[in-house]
């Protein structure tokens, strides 16, 4: 993927300066900054307060947000919204996100931009609707029928609920792919400082627009490795958008070929770029017996653990996901020849656990240490699992 | 289905639908006999004689034989999940409100799987237009009873008769808020075309039904002949009443038709209602949504010039300097 050029932010969408703010609240101002100008939503706890920030921030910066029917309208009303130019967004937990799934592959599939924000709550159903969880995580990547591939990306702190909406966009323009920030309820409610630089500290990915002669238009190439540029209806490309397996000018093309070669491209686009779309945090990895690996609010909770696991003379270290999909493989590779143990806590029966087993392919012991929703892991249970691997 | 395509290069030429149509996606799926092509044709006759820019025409569809329209006219189009055709049509009109949107989609995808969006768009009175091609089944799959399938008609799922009560489709738009409802039978194509081009003038949410003959499943299925017996049909017992109650205009089967323009009435679209609302209650600081980049800038250097000229007339006659209307209400 050639290198995109980027901009200093719109400076009508920075409220610049350190706020108090929860994470919700966050990825609303993260998307202002982003330059996210539409936002279609429907109410659902715990992610009720983006939509409400968004649409009480909407008039000063000439945005507009409209509260849909459902979450399927929402979703799809996202799509709409990019091919009309705007860069768009909504959020949603967990019933809506399972609402929005079939929308998600029309996204994947026409390749569009948008981002959605999942404030993971208990499940399965209507579950634990004000209980922290992260059950969504497979849904994420697996949720919409056939093959494709998907962003997601999480925080652990309302600062990176605002720092990630923009490196979500971001990422969504670059692939023109559907980005998911799998927060939860515990770093959405949570309130912390957040510091909003000034607009020209932000860099902003702008969308990659045709520059072509009109007719000529194609909104998609199958290379695996980077994307068409887009135009916006009402330029007189006349361009055709579905939902069906379809060749480089958009039109349906029904063959077993093509949608080989559709899938093979929506695949590779990612995977050929992952090792720059993954980001981690690592601490204390070099020489390390056991490694805790975690993602969102249960990385800070595993903190305490692996403190008083240090205290006692154990060698731990820290592997936090920002990025889980796409997933570090070579990492978890890397690390499972060299450790004795990959502890993974997390709010779920164990999902990502199950990429980690994957990569680690029997290198090293792997613990799944999972907790089913409406709480934080108590650290003394992630304790006791590092202490139990590192013999 | 390329490999069948008439080689033709005159017929893709001279076809007086050729610059509305993706000639290269010809021949179409439709059926001998199927009413679609004619309400294409009204739609594509309608822009040509409004002498609206093409480039500003969007056309959104669902998924079914209707929803095949979107694949085969000639702007920017767009063919969506099944159902979500309107809401797709609102992200596009509200992400870029120039565009004029015509969402062109079946019954079943509108009124089954799409209902609640129908009744929202029309309640938020959305700038769009809707084109309802009603053939009382779905085609695409083969033949199933639809929500407007009129009660004892047979349909691949009701095998013994339909049970159900269908939606009286004028009613249900009128009773959702639609400011224009009209309904014809693809036998009147100059109303339809009339109807198409008057909703096309017009602002907010615009409801065309349109009755057409799935001569392959429901003719067939319930031994009402073809095309041309679906045309008596209409010819027959079809009734021009405009202003007619939408309370009385339901549809039994094989029964009368009752057709023309039930409802026309003005009040603000959804984008006027945010721009004059948010004007109102917040004054000055409020930034007009859906003007596109130029005209915004141009909108604030003006905006810049009259308050330089206020500040400078400002020590004479501040006080009898009348503020600007924020908000023409404008979401053309």
């Amino acid at each position: 993927m050639p290198a995109r050029n980027t901009v200093a932010a719109d400076p009508k969408g920075v409220d610049s300066g350190a706020h108090f703010m929860d994470g919700d609240h966050a990825l609303a101002e993260g998307a202002l900054a982003a330059g996210c100008r539409f936002f279609a939503g429907y109410p659902i706890t715990p992610s009720t307060e983006t939509a409400e920030r968004f649409a009480e921030r909407c008039p000063a910066v000439g945005g507009l947000f409209i509260q849909m029917e459902d979450e399927i309208a929402s979703a799809t009303a996202l799509i709409g919204g990019a091919w009309g130019g705007q860069k768009v967004m909504t959020v949603t937990s967990g019933p809506g996100f399972s609402l929005m799934m079939e929308t998600i592959g029309l996204a994947a599939t026409t390749e569009t931009p948008l981002v959605i924000a999942d404030v993971q709550r208990g499940g399965p159903s209507t579950g634990l609707p004000t209980l922290t969880a992260q059950q969504d995580m497979m849904q994420a990547r697996w949720g919409s029928h056939g093959d494709y591939r998907i962003i997601a990306l999480v925080p652990d702190s309302p600062q990176e609920c605002f720092d990630l909406a923009i490196e979500a966009f971001n990422l969504s323009e670059i692939y023109r792919v559907p980005v998911f920030i799998m927060t939860d309820e515990t770093v959405g409610h949570m309130h912390e400082k957040v510091v909003i630089p000034e607009a020209e500290e932000i860099r902003v990915v702008e969308r990659n627009w045709y520059q072509g002669p009109k007719g000529e238009y194609r909104p998609y190439r199958f290379t695996g490795r980077d994307v068409a540029p887009m135009v916006k209806a009402g330029d007189g490309h006349r361009f055709h958008i579905t939902g069906l397996t379809h060749d480089e000018r958009g039109y349906p093309a029904l063959t077993a070929e093509q949608n080989d070669k559709v899938v093979r491209h929506l695949i590779e686009k990612i995977d050929s770029n992952a090792e720059s779309i993954i980001r981690v945090e690592e601490d204390g990895i070099e020489g390390a017996d056991v490694v805790v690996l975690s993602y969102g609010i249960t990385s800070r909770i595993a903190i305490r653990a692996v403190q008083e696991a240090r205290q006692a003379g154990l060698k731990v270290g820290v592997l936090r996901l920002i990025t889980v999909w796409p997933f570090c493989e070579k990492k978890i590779r890397e690390l499972a020849g060299k450790v004795k143990a990959i502890v993974v806590p997390e709010i779920n029966y164990g999902q990502m656990v199950l990429e980690v087993e994957r990569c680690a392919a029997g290198q090293c012991k792997v613990v799944s240490v999972n907790h089913c929703g409406g709480a934080v892991h108590d650290p003394e249970v992630i304790l006791a699992a590092i202490q139990e691997a590192a013999k | 289905m390329s490999s069948c395509a008439p080689n033709d290069a005159q017929f893709r030429i001279q076809n007086p639908m050729a610059e509305f149509l993706r000639m290269e996606r010809m021949p179409h799926i439709w059926c001998p006999g199927c009413g679609i092509g004619s309400v294409v044709t009204s739609m594509a006759e309608a822009i040509k004689n409004g002498g609206h820019d093409m480039d500003k025409i969007a056309v959104v569809s669902g998924i079914g034989c209707t929803g095949r329209v979107a694949g085969y006219v000639k702007f920017d189009s767009f063919h969506t999940t099944h159902g979500r055709a309107i809401p797709f049509a609102t992200g596009l009109k509200l992400a870029n409100p120039e565009l004029k949107v015509i969402v062109f989609s079946g019954d079943g995808d509108l009124f089954s799987i799409g209902g609640n969006h129908f009744i929202h768009a029309a309640r938020r009175n959305m700038d769009l237009l809707v084109i309802c091609v009603n053939n009382f089944t779905y085609g695409m799959t083969g033949g199933q009873m639809t929500p407007t399938t009129p009660t004892t008609a047979n349909a691949s799922t009701t095998p013994y008769g339909n049970y159900e009560y269908p939606f009286s489709l004028p009613f249900l738009a009128d009773a959702a808020g639609a400011t224009y409802v009209a309904r014809w039978t693809s036998l009147n194509a100059r109303n339809i075309t009339d109807s198409i081009s008057e909703a096309l003038n017009r602002k907010g949410f615009s409801f065309i039904e349109v009755i057409t003959p799935c001569t392959t499943l429901y003719q067939r299925r319930n031994r009402l002949g073809d095309g041309i017996d679906a045309m008596q049909y209409y010819h027959d017992d079809a009734d021009i009443q405009h202003g007619a109650d939408t309370r009385t205009v339901d549809i039994g089967f094989q029964g009368k038709l009752k057709t023309g323009k039930f409802v026309d009435r003005q009040k603000p679209t959804y984008l006027d209602a945010v721009n004059t609302h948010y004007a109102n209650v917040i004054g000055d600081d409020y930034q007009l949504y859906g003007k596109t980049p130029p005209e915004k800038q141009a909108e604030e250097e003006a905006k810049r010039a009259a308050a330089a000229a206020a500040e400078q007339a400002d020590g004479l006659e501040a006080e009898y300097i009348d503020e600007p209307a924020e908000c023409g209400g404008d979401d053309a």
